[in-house]
């Protein structure tokens, strides 16, 4: 026992600071896929998921990149069209609405920027004051469904009670019933042998409630996609209110987008083109 | 094959295949199957590997062919897979069941039940596997003719099929598939009286995703990103699988400094599992301080994982001809001084859980898995050493670094006592082992090129087999091409998939109260299981 102890106090505190300081991924990190405008962007067909995107308006090309469905494998951004694309270090992702994870560009024009929808900052404080804060307050008890991930997604929630992460820190937990949650965590694309249980675990939790959608299958259907098997994503089942995009998102994403759901941070706003290269948080 | 030929079967043609050092051997009649697997199984000491369907009415052959795979099982055999293949009349899908002499087949057998409507005539259990609620009959995904967009409205049921026991005191505890705790999903029902688990049965397959099917059709390339996200913590282990089974199909070899990069990274792979195993071993004995010290010691590992690949799970590390990122002087220096940490922090965790003797207690005896029932159901991985099975696909299949012409030093680890201790105990010295091993990877390490091109098109019709030694044992890849060159089917044999039924063997050993821990200490993964 005394070694226990010794051994904890040589070990010291190894708890990040995030969100209150800003985490630096590391330089190979492949965040955000940064699209340049005007330069010579891939077709379609070189991402593996279907997030990229393409289509002709007055005669210019605009591409696409759907950011809830790109699992950030950098495919795009590997030659020939390594200079086209580039895969940023934002991972800061997590959006209220799936819409801003859309991103456009104008293939043929560098004067004009990247877009997203146009941003409704309105929405965001109706949101923030909305039913969900006023009854939970700055902390959320969670409840996690597997919903038919790859098991990345779970790891990385786990590893959000590690002594790195430690979440109690924020007043986020992890709950063992349902009838004891805010809210539930969803990871994976919703399998049909999953849905009924899917349902019924939301069903348990008492009302409000947020759906929060972890990781690219749990946020777009992903690499899985819709199929036999496969509802598609999480929001063909179940009303999402924040998604977070990642394959999987990093533990600090995770909490991000958590952070968001209870309106403690703000939500990632489309219609930041520069934004890729900073990694500081918004608090 | 001389035996095949005296065991007085019907026509038997062999060919060598898919490999040069594989044998393909076609069974004139489906109803000579059991003795060849006998024969296969008895006198050549092989076990099943796989089992491979496939749907190729749309072909010449207009039937549907089923492989039985097999592979020695003596340690330091040659590197060899013996292929039992029959053709299926898709009029009348029926092949004899192998399961009562081979019960590593009785899954495998259920599946193809479920996706092809190939019918194991005599299966003792042939309950549906994959296929969940109000699935109609009739319907099976994985034939050719099925749309794979095809969506069936989900029908719950009220109760699944199985074994009921009664009496007085008899009571059943239902667990999943949503679970307390961050797992993965799968539902287990517990018969028993008092804490003594009378029966225990596991219903899986909640994350069917249908990724076989999804592959279907793409370009290789395309398909190993599906591949390579199968399973979040054997990501390296199935990507370099499936990249080998590529490779084989296109004729090239991945170059010396890619096949060791390779290896480093399913070793680091392995280091993080085994570490944040021991670690939730402990969690399953109420340790707390074993818990988060191997948490800590995991998440370590993961950031490293991150520096390395710009992955935690290291995705994004191999790719079909190679590897996509090389490893500079200064990254190996990091990845040197992480895991001599490492190293330090696990003997220091291993020596408080041996101090302790009320973990101790918990682990000694608890969940214990039989040498044969391991070898009966093909158990592989971390599970069969330490239930004294000495094998290893490292060594058997060799792969990576292992493939080439000096082949690094392997010490493989076993263990007789077959119970939770023994699995703990393999996984720290296996992870020891991992350490040494990386050590001496990258000593091997010489410039050179990170990889081959492909050819494009890839060659039509051929197969290609590959066993990659997973963090949870040997994971066998089956892929084949079509005259297009796209992938026409692909298989993953996971070592989770072959080890499920031995969790529930080991676990009715243990009392209702010990199930946690014995399922911790196989730690399979059910998305590896279910795909």
């Amino acid at each position: 026992m005394l070694r226990i102890l010794l051994n904890a106090l040589h070990t010291g505190v190894v708890t990040t600071r995030y969100p209150a300081e800003p985490s630096v991924p590391p330089d190979r990190f492949r965040g955000l896929p940064v699209l340049r405008p005007g330069s010579h962007l891939p077709p379609p067909s070189v991402c593996p998921t279907g997030a990229l995107s393409e289509h002709v308006d007055g005669g210019r090309r605009h591409v696409g990149l759907d950011v809830a469905r790109c699992v950030f494998c950098g495919r795009c951004a590997e030659d020939p069209w390594a200079g086209a694309i580039t895969m940023g270090r934002d991972f800061e992702l997590a959006a209220r609405c799936r819409d801003d994870l859309r991103i456009e560009v104008v293939a043929d024009d560098p004067a004009v920027p990247a877009a997203g929808p146009a941003s409704d900052p309105a929405a965001e404080a109706a949101h923030a004051s909305s039913e969900i804060h006023r009854v939970l307050g700055r902390s959320l008890h969670l409840r996690h469904i597997d919903a038919g991930s790859c098991n990345a997604c779970d790891w990385e929630l786990t590893a959000l009670l590690n002594p790195v992460y430690d979440v109690r820190r924020l007043g986020i937990d992890f709950v063992a019933s349902p009838r004891h949650a805010d809210g539930v965590v969803v990871t994976g694309s919703v399998t049909r042998n999953l849905e009924t249980a899917v349902r019924r675990t939301l069903e348990a939790i008492p009302d409000p409630r947020v759906v929060i959608a972890v990781g690219a299958c749990a946020a777009s259907g992903g690499i899985v996609g819709e199929s036999y098997a496969s509802a598609g994503g999480v929001d063909r089942v179940l009303p999402v209110d924040v998604y977070i995009p990642g394959c999987p998102p990093r533990p600090e994403a995770i909490i991000f987008g958590i952070l968001v759901a209870v309106g403690r941070l703000d939500a990632r706003r489309p219609h930041r083109p520069h934004r890729a290269t900073t990694t500081g948080s918004s608090t | 094959m001389v035996a095949l030929r005296a065991g007085a079967l019907g026509s038997v043609e062999a060919d060598v295949g898919p490999r040069p050092s594989d044998l393909t051997v076609r069974l004139g009649r489906t109803g000579d199957l059991p003795a060849a697997a006998a024969v296969l199984i008895g006198s050549h000491a092989m076990a099943l590997a796989t089992v491979v369907a496939t749907d190729e009415t749309t072909t010449p052959d207009h039937d549907l062919k089923v492989r039985y795979v097999f592979e020695p099982t003596t340690p330091g055999t040659p590197d060899r897979f013996v292929t039992l293949l029959v053709s299926v009349d898709s009029a009348r899908p029926e092949v004899p069941s192998l399961t009562t002499a081979v019960p590593a087949a009785n899954w495998h057998e259920r599946e193809m039940q479920d996706l092809f409507g190939i019918v194991p005539v005599g299966h003792p259990d042939p309950r549906p596997l994959v296929v969940h609620d109000g699935w109609p009959q009739g319907v099976f995904p994985l034939r050719k003719a099925f749309d794979a967009s095809r969506r069936i409205p989900v029908q719950p049921a009220a109760e699944f099929p199985h074994l009921v026991a009664e009496g007085e005191g008899v009571f059943e505890i239902p667990v999943g598939p949503i679970h307390a705790g961050i797992i993965e999903p799968g539902h287990f029902r517990f018969t028993s009286v008092g804490e003594t688990v009378l029966n225990l049965e596991a219903r899986l397959f909640y994350t069917h995703r249908g990724l076989e099917k999804r592959m279907e059709g793409l370009l290789p390339l395309d398909a190993f990103y599906v591949a390579e996200r199968i399973c979040g913590v054997c990501s390296v282990a199935h990507g370099l699988g499936y990249c080998e089974a590529l490779e084989q199909i296109a004729g090239v070899d991945a170059p010396p400094r890619a096949r060791l990069i390779r290896s480093i990274a399913l070793e680091l792979e392995r280091l993080y599992n085994h570490v944040g195993d021991v670690g939730n071993i402990c969690a399953g004995a109420a340790f707390h301080y074993g818990t988060t010290t191997g948490m800590r010691l995991k998440e370590r590992l993961q950031q490293l994982n991150e520096r390395v690949a710009g992955n935690r799970f290291l995705r994004g590390l191999v790719i079909p001809g190679g590897v996509r990122l090389d490893l500079p002087a200064d990254l190996l220096g990091v990845i040197a001084a992480t895991l001599q940490d490492t190293l330090a922090g696990l003997d220091s965790l291993m020596e408080r859980i041996e101090a302790n003797p009320s973990v101790v207690d918990r682990l000694d005896d608890t969940g214990v898995l039989q040498r044969q029932a391991a070898l009966d159901l093909a158990v592989a991985g971390v599970a069969a050493r330490a239930s004294g099975v000495d094998r290893d696909a490292r060594r058997e299949h060799p792969h990576g670094a292992f493939a080439g012409p000096e082949p690094p030093d392997l010490h493989v680890v076993t263990v007789s006592d077959g119970d939770v201790m023994a699995r703990m105990n393999v996984r720290a010295l296996e992870a020891r082992e991992s350490i040494r091993l990386v050590g001496e990877l990258v000593r091997r390490l010489l410039p050179g090129p990170l990889g081959v091109a492909l050819p494009d098109p890839l060659p039509g019709g051929r197969i290609g087999i590959s066993a990659i030694e997973s963090p949870r044992g040997e994971a066998v890849h089956w892929l084949r091409t079509d005259a297009s060159g796209r992938v026409e089917r692909y298989h993953l044999r996971s070592p989770s998939y072959h080890n499920w039924p031995a969790v529930v063997l080991a676990a009715q050993t243990a009392i209702v109260p010990d199930f946690p821990l014995v399922n911790k200490s196989f730690e399979l993964c059910y998305s590896c299981t279910d795909r």
